[in-house]
């Protein structure tokens, strides 16, 4: 265990060695290994971004179909109310139409029945004088009672 | 092993512990001695290891890594995290990039212990033709200092620079006791005190651990010269230190980076 000019010589090596690390070896690597870092880092971060934006989006996407879901109600809901108000107009449509024909059968039927009266009133008075005439035809001289006759049928008429 | 030398337990240890070495610039005086093996190891061991991670990081890719990309990052990334637990501060300038080297040098030099010793000086002998030659350079008490020392003035060079010399000054004498004058020595001396264990304690801890896992591996050895039994059991138990010191080789690594770190850190820290 001697110390000798080995020492000066290992430590020049040393220095070298060193300096060598400092240079040539420490920063590439440490290059490589913090722009893998940033890559890693800007994945991760990607990746993050990528899940919240998923979630907006499923968030939206509920949100969309909550509103289309209640427009969907409401459409029904007015389309319910429409056709109510259609079948009260329908009715009240139908009960005026009914009253008006009911009034037009009436008046109808009262025309009728007028003209019944007349034509039966007619057919009366046509009869009686044809029995009248009967029954005068053997008694009578049709000339003489001609225009008696003719009176009674026009009273009759 | 020469075959002029009597093969004993002192010679044995003798040999594994024996540096090839050569006088620098033919000058004389034990100070100009060169530990070869310790140098030369350490400096391939060095060029292998930061070389292997130089060649990923010149391909890496912020894409899919490659599994070897992977391992690099992994091992960048675990001293980075260490560094940002204790270290507040641009740690990319400096810190953190000496810590990967420090981690990954000492690593691999603790890890030539393990390395079986006599077939290795086998190698050495009858492959390269040297007859002295220590696989491990962190069991020389130099490598060891040369690393502590290297971060003693870092430390020294980082008070200065983050606090100024008037800043540090006051540090060395104010601190940790308080700022009367009475309480000034005290100060200083504790201060001087921990300036000087700092790198003593900082270099020997690896240098011990490491040399004497070394001692422990050549002394299984000279069982197994003793018969039949010594073989086998100083195999076994060889084969159970070696996985224990695959454990000890990387936390003295560990450590040694770690101590680094916060020496560093608390150059850059005002009391």
């Amino acid at each position: 265990m001697d110390i000798n000019f080995t020492l000066i010589a290992q430590a020049i090596a040393f220095s070298v060695f060193i300096w060598f690390t400092i240079k040539y070896v420490w920063p590439p690597l440490l290059l490589a290994i913090e722009e893998r870092q940033k890559t890693i880092a800007d994945g991760l971060a990607a990746g993050e971004r990528g899940k919240h934006d998923l979630e907006l989006a499923s968030q939206r996407s509920s949100e969309v179909l909550k509103e289309a879901k209640q427009r969907a109600s409401e459409i029904i809901a007015q389309a319910e109310k429409r056709s109510g108000e259609i079948i009260d107009e329908a009715k009240v449509t139908a009960r005026e139409e009914g009253g008006r024909i009911l009034v037009g059968a009436k008046a109808e039927i009262e025309h009728e029945v007028f003209s019944a009266r007349e034509s039966l009133r007619q057919q009366v008075a046509e009869l009686a004088v044809a029995g009248a005439s009967k029954i005068l035809r053997r008694e009578v001289d049709a000339k003489a009672h001609e225009s008696l006759l003719i009176t009674i049928g026009e009273e009759l008429k | 092993m020469a075959a002029d030398i009597e093969l004993t337990p002192t010679s044995y240890i003798e040999h594994h512990l024996t540096h090839l070495t050569t006088q620098v610039g033919g000058l004389e005086g034990s100070f100009w001695t060169l530990h070869v093996d310790t140098l030369v190891t350490s400096i391939i061991l060095g060029v292998i290891g930061l070389g292997f991670m130089w060649l990923m990081v010149r391909k890496a890719t912020p894409g899919v890594p490659s599994k070897r990309q992977a391992f690099v990052e992994l091992t960048v990334e675990f001293i980075d995290d260490q560094v940002k637990n204790s270290f507040h501060g641009d740690r990319h300038a400096f810190i953190a990039p000496t810590a990967l080297a420090i981690f990954i040098w000492v690593l691999l030099m603790n890890t030539m212990d393990i390395l079986p010793i006599d077939i290795m000086a086998w190698i050495y002998e009858n492959v390269f033709g040297l007859h002295n030659w220590r696989t491990v350079p962190t069991t020389d008490v130099n490598t060891t200092f040369a690393l502590a020392l290297s971060v003693w003035f870092m430390v020294i060079y980082f008070n200065l620079k983050v606090k100024g010399v008037r800043g540090w000054t006051f540090e060395l004498f104010c601190t940790p006791f308080g700022k009367n004058p009475l309480l000034w020595p005290l100060n200083l001396l504790f201060n001087f005190v921990e300036y000087v264990s700092k790198p003593l304690s900082h270099s020997l801890r690896l240098f011990g651990n490491i040399y004497a896992g070394e001692i422990i591996f050549l002394l299984l050895g000279m069982w197994a010269a003793t018969g039949i039994a010594g073989t086998f059991f100083g195999a076994l138990l060889g084969a159970g230190w070696a996985i224990f010191h695959i454990l000890i080789v990387t936390l003295q690594a560990f450590i040694f980076m770690m101590l680094t770190v916060v020496y560093i850190s608390m150059a850059h820290e005002s009391h």
